[in-house]
């Protein structure tokens, strides 16, 4: 009898447990609808197409900060899913055994990395580096676009964006090559014994396979780019305007949460940083979902094979 | 041409770009590394570890109180993010093959992926708006709730790892149920659990953006938990964009440590990896 109750009381508390975190999370949403609201009452559907932000006249529209973040995570992706890609090829199906693990195990401690620490060598080494080599270089063989216009100031979008790459890349190529590693080993066999070269034994029998999966790593990776907060605020020059060239100082939705948020004195701009994060929220969300859906579907897909 | 040779080619220079890709991302690795170690160390000394900052201007000080403040601050979200870590992950083992079940989880990775700087605006409004201060305690909260879907979803995975037959074993001793799941599944499997809470505090160790308007950072001793603490990680950001080189050799200090004590913690946990089971 004595048992039975412990036992009760044991899985009831577990299960108590359980369901606070849940509570937590949707207390999160809650509390953060709630601050948001008078931003979301007096600004409405405005909020997110005008550039406006004026806390002193009270005045906010969020346009530059989430083209800041748009474009920057855009850059982001632009070089980190061809690298990563190659780094998940070479690791899955090039790279000789012996060195697979100590690989792999270095290209995952970026990951491990702090972003204040990302942040700290994208000031000192990674904007100098391209304000004196690199943004002379594009400004003079491909100065003729408008996206390598401008001033050079080290600091800007451009930085933001190889910054995020780096980071994001552990996560899409660790998850691609999992991927890869999950399919059926037949597939490449086939591919070959119809006399493929390797490369076309990878790009017809394993990438082709792999495509649903390898699209959840990049829109996990994405999510991440996208809340990144440190690194970017230390290298994108924090300047809310949104401009063509990649060299200018921009500005983005974490970014501007970290600068100003204790500086927020109003309710109203309070309640105006409150929404952006809410938008972060809500965008990451339906980020994470969809690229979950998508690597379950390859992983199951080999499960019925 | 033949097709035969362009093929060839073909194949070649994929396999070269691979390769390339593969390299190329050691090169910032290497110099994130190359800059933090030599940097860090040329500008660490024993002031660094044991004096408080000094005031604007005057060179020399140290990060004593940061340091001491992420201690507290990781202290502090271990206490209650652990239990409940540990026990959501006993439920999702034990009494989670169920529509609840799949319903925490689903929340639990949700939590996961959302921006700390999120979190650290949750805590905010739910610790600084009411008791109107900044504080150690708002900042603990934030850690925590990024722990948490970590230190869950490892303990589920290692509990599921312990062959139901202990278990059935231990039940038809007459053992409860919750004897055997606390004294012989949970100790089991507890090198893995453990790697989990390591993993957890490594990544809260290096946390920023939740803190700016938490913890907010202190440049003295901090008094109590109801009052702003100081973290290395927001120190090295206040340093590194402050004008002051002197201020900039101590970000590199700072970061020096913070590595340092990050990998220490991720190399302790895959020790305690390799011992599992």
């Amino acid at each position: 009898m004595r048992i039975k109750f412990v036992d009760l009381g044991f899985k009831k508390a577990v299960t108590l447990m359980a369901l606070g975190v849940t509570a937590l999370a949707c207390l999160l949403v809650y509390n953060m609808a709630v601050y948001a609201i008078p931003a979301i009452h007096k600004f409405g559907p405005r909020f997110l197409f005008t550039s406006t932000w004026d806390p002193v006249k009270e005045i906010f529209g969020a346009l530059p900060f989430i083209y800041g973040t748009i474009v920057s995570s855009m850059l982001a992706l632009i070089i980190a899913v061809p690298v990563s890609l190659g780094i998940a090829v070479y690791l899955a199906e090039l790279a000789p055994l012996k060195i697979r693990q100590p690989l792999s195990f270095m290209i995952e401690l970026l990951a491990a990395i702090p972003s204040v620490v990302y942040g700290l060598w994208g000031i000192f080494v990674l904007a100098p580096f391209l304000r004196n080599f690199i943004q002379p270089f594009l400004s003079k063989y491909f100065g003729f676009l408008p996206i390598f216009q401008g001033e050079f100031y080290g600091v800007g979008m451009l930085t933001a964006g190889i910054i995020l790459s780096i980071m994001i890349i552990p996560t899409i190529s660790s998850i691609s090559r999992e991927v890869f590693l999950t399919v059926p080993f037949t597939q490449r066999e086939v591919a070959s014994a119809l006399g493929a070269t390797r490369w076309e034994a990878i790009r017809l029998g394993v990438l082709g396979y792999a495509r649903p999966g390898v699209l959840g790593a990049v829109i996990l990776g994405l999510g991440r780019a996208l809340g990144e907060t440190m690194a970017v605020t230390m290298v994108i020059g924090n300047r809310p305007e949104a401009s063509v060239s990649l060299f200018a100082p921009s500005y983005t939705m974490a970014s501007v949460i970290a600068n100003e948020f204790t500086e927020a004195t109003g309710n109203l701009y309070l309640s105006a940083l409150i929404e952006i994060g809410l938008i972060l929220f809500f965008v990451t969300l339906l980020l994470n979902i969809a690229a979950r859906a998508l690597i379950w579907k390859v992983s199951n897909k080999v499960k019925t094979v | 041409m033949t097709t035969y040779k362009k093929r060839k080619i073909i194949d070649k220079t994929m396999c070269s770009i691979a390769f390339l890709c593969a390299f190329l991302t050691l090169v910032p690795l290497i110099s994130i590394f190359g800059y933090v170690i030599s940097k860090g160390i040329t500008s660490i000394n024993l002031d660094f570890f044991i004096h408080l900052p000094r005031p604007v201007g005057e060179p020399g000080g140290g990060m004593s109180n940061a340091i001491a403040g992420s201690f507290i601050l990781i202290g502090l979200s271990c206490l209650w993010a652990v239990p409940v870590g540990i026990l959501g992950g006993v439920f999702l083992s034990e009494f989670g093959n169920n529509k609840i079940g799949a319903t925490v989880r689903f929340i639990v990775d949700v939590l996961n992926g959302v921006p700390s700087i999120v979190i650290g605006i949750f805590a905010y409004t739910l610790f600084v708006l009411p008791m109107k201060s900044f504080s150690a305690i708002s900042g603990a909260f934030a850690l925590g709730v990024i722990m948490i879907p970590t230190i869950m979803r490892t303990s589920e995975e290692m509990l599921r790892m312990v062959p139901g037959t202990l278990r059935e074993a231990a039940l038809a001793l007459g053992i409860s149920q919750f004897r055997t799941t606390i004294s012989i599944v949970l100790k089991t499997a507890l090198p893995g659990v453990v790697t989990g809470i390591l993993l957890a505090v490594a990544r809260i160790a290096g946390e920023t953006a939740p803190l700016l308007f938490t913890a907010f950072g202190n440049r003295f001793w901090h008094q109590n938990l109801n009052q702003p603490i100081a973290a290395l990680p927001l120190q090295i950001f206040a340093y590194a964009i402050s004008p002051f080189d002197d201020w900039h050799r101590q970000a590199w200090a700072g970061a020096f440590v913070l590595i340092v004590m990050v990998f220490l913690i991720s190399l302790i946990s895959r020790f305690a990896l390799r011992r599992k089971i």
